[in-house]
C-alpha cells in the first residue's frame, strides 16, 4: 500500500513536471497568438468602427501610400487594403456614375473634370467594412479569418489555406491574395497600433481628417457625435453585412 | 511576382482595384464539371439498382466505375490551386462550422468511402474472390487484398452482398444529391454575387450533373462496345438516351426559368450581367452552352424520340448529343465560375480571364487533369472488368 502510494506520487510528480513544462512551452505561444502582445489593451473594452466624411476627403493618396508602406501591401495595383475613388455624376444620368481609381489613388488623381460643369465630383475612401456580420469570415472553411471581440476582422495568415472564398464572398471587394504568401491580406485597422493606444496609419497621415477612427464603446470618443450630427450611410447596407465604416454625406450612386 | 498588369489595359469602366485580377481559374471550373460526372454517373447506376430499370443493365457496372474514376480525381483541381495545399488537412480537423466549403472534405469521403468504394466492392466481391483463387503471380495479390480477406461466395452470402448493395444504393442517391447540390451551394450561398446568389443553384447544378453523367456514361458504353467489337445493346442505348433527354428537359427548363426570371425582375445587377452576357459571354454562353450544348443536342434527342430511325442511325444522332452535351455542361460550368468572376460588385465594369498554358492553374494541367479519369478508368476496367465474363455470357446465352 505504502509502495503504491509512494509509486503514484513520483508518478504524479513526474506528470505535472511534463505538464507544466509543455504548458509553459505553450504558453509562449498562447501569448504569440494574441494578435498583438500589448498590455493594458482589454479586447471586451473596445468595438472599433470608422467614420469617413466624403466632404471633406480631397483624393491626395495620402492614406493608400501611408497604408501600403505602413502594413507592407504589395505596389502591384492589384493589391489595396485601402483605395480612393473617384465620382463623377452628371446631371442626365445619376444611376450610372463613372467611377475611377488609378492606381487605387496612389499618386493621387489627375484632374479631369472642370469645376462649374454641372457635374458633381467626390473622391470615396474605401477599406474592409470590418462588418459585424462578415461574409468572409462565415465562408473560410478553417476559421482562419475572424471578428476580433474588438471589433476587427483579421486573418491567421499561419492557417489560411489560399482558397479565395473570402475573396468571393466580399461585397466590397477589399481582399486580395499576397503574391509573396500566397495567403489573404486584407485591412487590419492597424491592429497593431490601435492596440497601443495609437490611430490607423490612414487616419494618421489624413491631412483633412476625412478618416477618423472611433471606438463606439467609449462613451467620450467623439465618433457618437459624429454619427449623430451627420446623415450617416453604409456601403451595400442591403448586404447585411454589419459594415462600421460610416460615410458622411454619402451619395447613393456609390457602390 | 508574376504580377500580369496589362490586365489593366483590358478593364472596361470601372472595377474594384482587388477585383482585376479573377480569383478562381480553370481548374474550378473542373471541379463542378467532374463532380458532376460522378454524381450524373451513379444516378444513372441507380436507376437499375433501385429503380429496377432493366434496359439499362450493361451500363451499371461501368456507371460505377467510371463515378469511381472521376471521384478519385474530384479534388486534385482544388488542391492545386490552393494556395497552401499542404494546409487543406486542416478543412478535417478544424472545420469552420459555418463555412459552405469545409464541408466538402467530410460529403467527398462519405461518398467515396461509405456509398462509392462499398457498392462497387459489394457487386464486384463474387468477381474479386474468383480472381483471386485463379490469377498467379502479382496480381493473385492485388486481388487477394481487394477481397479484404473474404472467401465465402456461397448463394447466401451473395444475396447478403445484393441485399447490403441495394441498401448502399439507396443511401447513395441522397447522397450523390448531396454530392453536386452541395457544390451548387457553394456558389449559390455567394450573396455578394449576383451571379451566383440563387436558391436555384444547387437544384440547376444537380440536374445539368445528372445530363452531364448520363451522356458521359452514353459515350463510353458505345466506344467500350466499339473497342471491345461487340454489338451494342440497342434497347439499351435507347433508354440511357431517353433518361439523358428527360434529364436534359428539366435542367433546360430550370436554366431558362432562372433566366426569365433574371430578365423580368431585372434588379440592380441585371443591366451589368445582361450585357456581360451580350459581349463577353456571348461565345461561351449563348454559342457554345445555349445553341450548340442544349439546344442543339435536346433537338437531336427529341427527334430520335419522336421519329423511327435505323439503328446506325441512332447511334450516330446519340454519339453527337452526347459530346454536344458534354461541350455544352462544361460550357455552362465555365460561365458560372469565370463568368462569375468578370464583371464588378460595382456594377459598373469588366474585366478578362487570361488563362496561362504551362502555368500551375493552366490550360496544361487542367487538360491532365481530364485526361487522368480516363486513364484510372482503364486501369479499373483491366482489373475489375464491367461485362459479363465470357463464360457466364456463353452460359446465360
Amino acid at each position: 500500500m505504502a509502495t503504491d502510494r509512494r509509486d503514484f506520487l513520483i508518478n504524479g510528480g513526474r506528470a505535472l513536471l511534463v505538464a507544466s513544462a509543455s504548458a509553459a512551452v505553450a504558453l509562449e505561444h498562447v501569448l504569440a497568438g494574441t494578435p498583438e502582445h500589448a498590455p493594458g489593451y482589454t479586447m471586451s473594452e473596445h468595438w472599433w468602427a470608422m467614420t469617413i466624411d466624403i466632404d471633406r476627403c480631397i483624393g491626395c493618396g495620402n492614406c493608400v501610400r501611408a497604408c501600403k508602406a505602413e502594413n507592407d501591401v504589395p505596389r502591384e495595383p492589384f493589391f489595396f487594403r485601402t483605395w480612393v475613388e473617384r465620382y463623377h455624376l452628371t446631371a442626365d444620368d445619376v444611376d450610372r456614375p463613372v467611377v475611377d481609381s488609378p492606381n487605387g489613388g496612389f499618386e493621387g488623381f489627375k484632374e479631369l473634370y472642370r469645376p462649374g460643369d454641372g457635374s458633381k465630383n467626390f473622391y470615396v475612401p474605401k477599406l474592409c467594412n470590418h462588418c459585424a456580420h462578415s461574409p468572409c469570415v462565415q465562408v473560410c472553411p478553417v476559421g482562419a479569418t475572424f471578428e476580433s471581440p474588438d471589433g476587427v476582422v483579421l486573418v491567421d495568415t499561419t492557417y489560411c489555406l489560399g482558397c479565395r472564398y473570402c475573396v468571393q464572398a466580399c461585397p466590397y471587394g477589399c481582399r486580395f491574395i499576397d503574391p509573396r504568401t500566397h495567403t489573404v491580406d486584407k485591412c487590419t485597422l492597424c491592429y497593431h497600433r490601435i492596440t497601443q493606444g495609437l490611430t490607423t496609419a490612414c487616419c494618421e497621415v489624413c491631412p483633412t481628417d476625412a478618416r477618423v477612427l472611433g471606438d463606439l464603446k467609449n462613451p467620450s470618443d467623439p465618433i457618437h457625435a459624429f454619427l449623430r450630427e451627420h446623415t450617416i450611410h453604409v456601403l451595400k447596407p442591403q448586404m447585411a453585412t454589419g459594415a462600421k465604416v460610416y460615410y458622411a454625406d454619402l451619395d447613393g450612386s456609390v457602390r | 511576382m508574376g504580377v500580369d498588369t496589362t490586365l489593366l489595359s483590358q478593364v472596361e469602366g470601372f472595377m474594384y482595384p482587388n477585383e482585376v485580377e479573377l480569383q478562381w481559374s480553370v481548374l474550378i471550373v473542373l471541379y463542378p464539371f467532374i463532380t458532376g460526372l460522378v454524381a450524373g454517373a451513379f444516378i444513372l447506376a441507380s436507376l437499375e439498382r433501385v429503380f429496377k430499370v432493366e434496359e439499362v443493365r450493361p451500363t451499371y457496372r461501368l456507371s460505377l466505375l467510371t463515378a469511381l474514376a472521376f471521384l478519385l480525381v474530384a479534388p486534385l483541381p482544388l488542391q492545386l490551386h490552393l494556395g497552401h495545399p499542404e494546409r487543406s488537412f486542416e478543412m478535417y480537423l478544424t472545420p469552420h462550422t459555418t463555412s459552405a466549403m469545409a464541408m466538402f472534405g467530410f460529403v467527398y469521403l462519405w461518398y467515396l468511402m461509405v456509398v462509392l468504394i462499398v457498392e462497387i466492392w459489394l457487386d464486384y466481391r463474387r468477381d474479386i474472390v474468383l480472381q483471386a483463387r485463379s490469377q498467379t503471380g502479382f496480381l493473385r495479390w492485388i486481388y487477394r487484398a481487394m477481397a479484404l480477406g473474404s472467401d465465402n461466395i456461397s448463394p447466401r452470402s451473395l444475396a447478403i452482398d445484393d441485399r447490403v448493395g441495394r441498401f448502399i444504393t439507396i443511401v447513395g442517391i441522397p447522397s450523390a444529391f448531396l454530392l453536386h447540390g452541395y457544390v451548387g451551394f457553394i456558389f449559390g450561398s455567394v450573396k455578394a454575387n449576383p451571379w451566383w446568389s440563387t436558391p436555384l443553384m444547387p437544384v440547376v447544378f444537380l440536374f445539368s450533373a445528372m445530363v452531364s453523367g448520363i451522356a458521359l456514361v452514353l459515350l463510353l458504353y458505345m466506344l467500350v462496345s466499339w473497342v471491345r467489337r461487340t454489338a451494342i445493346d440497342m434497347r439499351c442505348l435507347d433508354t440511357v438516351a431517353r433518361y439523358l433527354f428527360y434529364a436534359f428537359v428539366i435542367d433546360f427548363s430550370l436554366e431558362m426559368l432562372d433566366l426569365v426570371h433574371r430578365i423580368y425582375v431585372a434588379d440592380e445587377s441585371f443591366k451589368s450581367l445582361d450585357f456581360m452576357v451580350k459581349t463577353r459571354l456571348f461565345g461561351s454562353q449563348i454559342v457554345v452552352q445555349i445553341i450548340l450544348g442544349t439546344l442543339l443536342p435536346l433537338g437531336l434527342l427529341a427527334l430520335t424520340q419522336l421519329t423511327r430511325l435505323s439503328d446506325r442511325a441512332r447511334k450516330s444522332l446519340y454519339a453527337t448529343a452526347g459530346v454536344l452535351t458534354m461541350v455544352g455542361i462544361f460550357a455552362m460550368r465555365w460561365n458560372v465560375v469565370i463568368g462569375g468572376q468578370l464583371f464588378s460588385k460595382t456594377f459598373l465594369g469588366y474585366t478578362v480571364y487570361k488563362m496561362g498554358f504551362a502555368t500551375r492553374e493552366g490550360l496544361l494541367p487542367a487538360i491532365l487533369l481530364m485526361v487522368l479519369p480516363f486513364v484510372i478508368l482503364a486501369a479499373l476496367i483491366r482489373l475489375l472488368p464491367p461485362w459479363p465474363e465470357p463464360a457466364a455470357q456463353r452460359e446465360s446465352g
